[in-house]
């Protein structure tokens, strides 16, 4: 479980991370906090020959009030993010995410955007984001451009990132009315077999689903209309559930439907 | 300052060193070494055609390549079976590098030897092997029932095949006595593989020295002096110029009593070879698929009883999954089917095991080895009898316990260390009484109703065992007292943080009237003590325990002959407190042990101020006699053997309340019970860490850990985050009470503590989530995602049955 080796990049500003990444072409990873990266590359699951450091920096460690929502930077970790007033007071959902995402030890250097990078669709923050229609801000060699969830998932670990560019920032609106995260891990801290956001607002409502596809799966329900068994039947028939050595796909999609409910339930009394 | 340790709850004496860094685990020793990787089979079951090194012998750092073709006699040789048993008919054990043949995932092919481990890794994947593959058998049913062989010379995969028959004692054969018996019942179980698990892998680091021609071997083990008698017989090296030592080692629960390793005798011999330090530190997924498992069996049961629960005859056929190999002979299966019985007159008894080949990852003890599946069976066993009765659970094991006039209790079967299974003590209806207290088990139907009013879903599990600890056939234990006053206590067995460094220091502390701050412990270290079996089977307490008592009294005789001699009064009027020899009642006529230690050693030459008082012209001895008495030896010290005529038998008795979650089908531990007796306790607040770690393994066992294999031999989560090891978060408080019914088998009264937590709690827990949820649970460990399945079969099925513990 050791690594192969690889070229270890440093920069100490975004355009000199962006222009290693660029050099670097589909041999380059971005480390951040690594809590993802590096034990795929013990493994040798994964095998960069350049990893690029951006912990040296400046300005990516931001948790910033924007209109309408908060901005976090590529080096916040999940411990400052989930502590953070300012994330709070913009948007509650992202600290009662975060604490469901794995444990302490792990949230005090892994990265926020970082496991939103990461797209596992078993992950916590890629459905936060795709709840609330969040962005990502991204800058590559030919500039800055703001990437809306629906666009950034693509599939297992896969976004519409492109190769050389530098995810900097996610964005995470505010909302209107409640909103609430419920899951089913194996045991404290795991991947969720099953797990769902949701947010209820006066005119609409929706659900975010953890582990029931390739990417999260939102569901509009609004038209339930406040009959939260029956938004969960409407989930039920949207998702398609894989089965994996920790539950069978007709308990993921049973699991899903009771995770709807609470959590359409708890979001709906928040 | 009391020196009377023996019973106290001494606060680990180990811990600051291991809990601030200063620990010295197998890897970090070493650090100039060359370091070990292995090329291990991708595939469960092929024949090795070639072995392409081409690309990698360029790689910078690379040192040595080498196959099995490279491996001289002696190593080249199969590895030894360890434990040999006339039912093992087809014992089979691995290469330490596969010669023709792979037969599970992991099995080390290549040996790579490189400056550094990454580049180890780097030539490891540089390596071509070729293979031509093989059917391979996974799956019990399907070794029995498949064409395919595991060992072609195999047939059927069967390695060993097994009956023992207790027969009724109007002489009727178990089966007849069932035929004939008021009510039978027949069922299947099936438990899964775990693994042991330790935090830290195995790890062997060697260093020759060519001027003294000797060897040094530092292993993380449980068994130093077998692995030095292994090298030694293996290398062709006197046995005196082999040295084995286990270092601090981060647990063991049996995968480390397995010896030798291929890696403890292959990077011994490299290290030999090369004359260059040797290090190869496991990495955790050769852990999961180059160590070993337990636990999965196949039980089809039979038992039949009367109007009272009372169990007539008791017929059971085992499937025991063996993995590949058999190194560790069927020591496993031979628990099971003798630890099955439990604390239970059985009227009537057969067993009957088939050990079975298949091509996954060999099977040797674990922590409880054998006993939690022989549990798992009996406690099932009175769960059902008691539902088919209609009677409360622990009303049908009340009825069925030996009692404690009937001790010691013969069960008339051979245990695993070859000695009859007699039971020496115990008293189990007081166990259940105290069990009984403890969890509220008469008041739980009160509490169960009551969280049913708010729509929750609880019930209750009761189980019970009797574990067979101490095993022989031998420890020792050697106690010097040096003329500083200091006490060094060595014994040959190993140390995996069970805490005997404390242990074994209270019992000399005691012994010898000093403070416990005088003594050190030495374990597992061949240079302090040649002789020893090994840290396994409850044993370590009660074998080196009673070994260091004993050698204690020798030194604590000495000592006061000595003191005797010096003070000018009888032995038997002298007693040694806080260190001090003094005459009883006069504490003035007194003679520190240090003192007695200098003139215990007549000396020519003085080294300090203190050894003056032992030379030649200080002695006021007798003209008449020999400096060192006829028969007698210089020094203060002692060494003496625990050697016992058969093992002793703690017991211990578990409940738990668990609650299931009616959507979600969520099993919680509301409340987890113990009461546990291990005899006379050393060391209470040890005793409970071994049941704290003990019941959270066996919570890992109950409802989160099994080995996933494919159809294609591949485990599929073979890394901690995919194989559920529980996290602290998962384990419930655990509620202890003692009971202490002193082994009358040794001279401190004592049993074995090491793996009582982990035996009973799949039974325990069954019991409970059948009882909430009114269906059969008889498959362990049980998810969520399995409880969901189950209860959608049991309504299309409609075979609810609705199990309380009162009616």
């Amino acid at each position: 479980m050791k690594p192969p080796s690889f070229v270890y990049h440093a920069p100490a500003t975004v355009a000199e991370a962006v222009e290693a990444l660029a050099a670097a072409g589909a041999d380059g990873k971005v480390l951040a906090g690594g809590q993802s990266l590096i034990p795929l590359m013990n493994m040798r699951l994964a095998a960069p020959g350049h990893l690029v450091d951006i912990n040296h920096v400046a300005g990516l460690a931001g948790i910033t009030a924007e209109p309408g929502g908060v901005r976090v930077g590529a080096l916040a970790r999940h411990a400052e993010v989930e502590a953070s007033e300012t994330a709070h007071a913009a948007q509650p959902l992202v600290r009662r995410a975060l604490r469901l995402v794995a444990h302490p030890a792990v949230r005090n250097r892994g990265t926020t955007v970082g496991s939103i990078v990461h797209a596992d669709p078993a992950a916590e923050m890629p459905a936060v984001l795709a709840l609330l229609d969040g962005s990502v801000r991204v800058r590559g060699a030919e500039g800055e451009r703001d990437i809306p969830a629906a666009e950034f998932f693509t599939g297992p670990m896969e976004s519409s990132l492109r190769t050389g560019e530098l995810a900097v920032s996610v964005f995470f609106p505010s909302s209107e009315g409640g909103t609430a995260i419920v899951e089913m891990a194996r045991r404290h801290g795991d991947y969720a077999m099953a797990g769902v956001a949701a947010l209820v607002a006066p005119d609409h409502a929706r659900v975010a689903c953890l582990s029931v596809g390739a990417v999260p799966v939102v569901v509009d329900v609004t038209e339930a209309e406040g009959d939260w068994r029956r938004a969960a039947r409407l989930v039920q028939e949207q998702i398609d559930p894989e089965a994996d050595i920790h539950a069978t796909a007709d308990y993921r999609r049973h699991l899903t439907g009771v995770l709807t409910e609470r959590a359409l339930k708890a979001a709906a009394d928040a | 300052m009391t020196t009377k340790l023996f019973g106290e709850p001494v606060r680990r004496r180990e811990d600051a060193r291991l809990i601030a860094g200063d620990g010295r685990y197998l890897d970090d020793l070493g650090a100039g070494a060359l370091a070990v990787a292995f090329v291990r089979s991708p595939h469960a079951h092929a024949l090795i055609t070639g072995v392409d090194v081409d690309d990698a012998i360029d790689v910078e750092g690379l040192v040595a390549i080498y196959t099995w073709e490279d491996l001289p006699p002696g190593v080249r040789e199969p590895l030894p079976l360890l434990i040999p048993h006339p039912a093992l008919t087809h014992g089979r054990t691995a290469y330490c590098l596969a010669k023709d043949v792979v037969r599970h995932v992991g099995e080390p092919i290549v040996m790579v030897v490189a400056t550094d481990r990454y580049i180890a890794e780097d030539v490891c994947e540089r390596i071509r092997v070729s293979y031509e593959f093989r059917k391979p058998v996974v799956g019990l049913e399907n070794a029995v029932d498949g064409p395919h062989l595991v060992h072609d010379d195999v047939p059927g995969n069967v390695g060993a095949h097994m009956v023992q028959e207790v027969a009724h004692r109007d002489g009727r054969a178990t089966r007849d006595v069932i035929a004939a018996a008021p009510h039978t019942l027949e069922f299947r179980l099936d438990v899964e593989r775990s693994a042991c698990m330790p935090m830290e892998g195995r790890g062997v680091y060697a260093r020759w020295d060519a001027d003294d021609r000797s060897l040094r071997v530092y292993s993380s083990t449980q068994t130093s002096t077998s692995v030095q008698m292994a090298i030694a017989a293996k290398l062709g090296l006197p046995l005196p110029k082999v040295e084995v030592i286990a270092p601090d080692v981060g647990g063991g629960f049996g995968v480390k009593i397995v010896h030798p390793w291929p890696e403890e005798i292959l990077v011994p011999w490299a290290a030999r070879l090369l004359n260059r330090e040797v290090k190869w530190t496991e990495d955790r997924r050769e852990h999961f698929i180059s160590s070993a498992h337990e636990r999965a069996q196949v039980q089809h049961v039979k038992v039949g009883f009367d109007d009272e629960g009372r169990v007539l005859g008791l017929d059971v056929e085992i499937l025991h999954d063996h993995g590949a190999y058999t190194p560790y002979g069927i020591i496993v299966p031979i628990i099971t089917s003798t630890q099955l019985l439990g604390p239970y007159k059985i009227g009537s008894y057969r067993v009957e095991f088939f050990s079975v080949y298949t091509n996954t990852v060999q099977v040797t003890p674990y922590r409880g080895a054998g006993r939690p599946q022989g549990v798992f069976c009996m406690e099932r066993t009175m769960d059902k009898i008691a539902q088919y009765l209609g009677k409360d659970r622990a009303d049908v094991r009340a009825a069925n316990f030996i009692q404690p006039d009937e001790f010691p209790y013969d069960q008339q079967m051979i245990f695993q260390d070859g000695r009859p299974l007699i039971y020496d003590s115990g008293d189990y209806p007081e166990s259940l009484r105290k069990l009984k207290d403890l969890i509220g088990w008469d008041e739980f139907p009160l509490m169960r109703s009551k969280a049913a009013e708010e729509g929750r879903r609880l019930g209750i599990g009761i189980g019970c065992y009797v574990e067979g600890t101490g095993v022989g056939p031998y420890e020792g234990g050697h106690v010097q007292v040096t003329s500083d006053g200091r006490v060094h206590v060595s014994t040959g067995l190993t140390s995996q943080g069970q805490g005997h460094e404390t242990v074994f220091a209270q019992i000399a502390a005691t012994e010898l009237g000093v403070p416990i701050e005088k003594v050190s412990v030495v374990t597992g270290d061949t240079r302090r003590f040649g002789y020893a079996v090994g840290t396994f089977a409850s044993r370590a307490a009660v074998m080196s325990g009673n070994a260091i008592a004993l050698a204690c009294r020798k030194v604590k005789e000495k000592a006061l002959r000595i003191a005797a001699d010096a003070l000018e009064a009888d032995p038997a009027d002298l007693e040694i407190t806080d260190g001090m020899v003094h005459v009883v009642g006069a504490p003035n006529a007194s003679i520190p042990l240090a003192t007695v230690a200098v003139l215990s050693n007549p000396l020519r030459y003085a080294f300090d101020e203190e050894a003056k008082r032992a030379t030649q012209f200080a002695t006021g001895g007798s003209m008449d006699r020999p400096p060192v008495a006829e028969g007698q030896e210089p020094g203060l010290e002692g060494k003496d053997y625990y050697s016992p005529v058969r093992s002793t038998f703690a017991s211990g008795m578990h409940a738990a309340i668990v609650e299931t979650d009616p959507d979600t089908a969520e099993i919680r531990i509301l409340r987890y019970a113990v009461v546990h007796d291990c005899g006379k306790m050393i060391n209470p607040m040890l005793v409970e860490g071994q049941i704290h770690g003990g019941v959270a393994q066996g919570v890992g066992g109950a409802l989160y850990e099994k080995m996933v294999y494919d159809e294609h031999g591949q485990l599929l989560n073979a890394s901690f985050m995919d194989f559920l090891m529980p996290y602290v978060t998962e384990i419930p408080k655990i509620e202890t009470d003692h009971l202490e019914t002193p082994s009358p088998l040794n001279p401190l009264g004592i049993k074995g503590a090491g793996e009582a937590g982990v035996i009973p709690v799949s039974a325990v827990i069954a019991g409970a989530v059948e009882d909430a949820e009114g269906i059969a649970i008889d498959r362990m460990p049980i998810s969520p995602s399995d409880l969901y399945a189950l209860r959608d079969s049991s309504r299309t099925s409609g075979a609810v049955s609705r199990l309380r513990n009162t009616q």
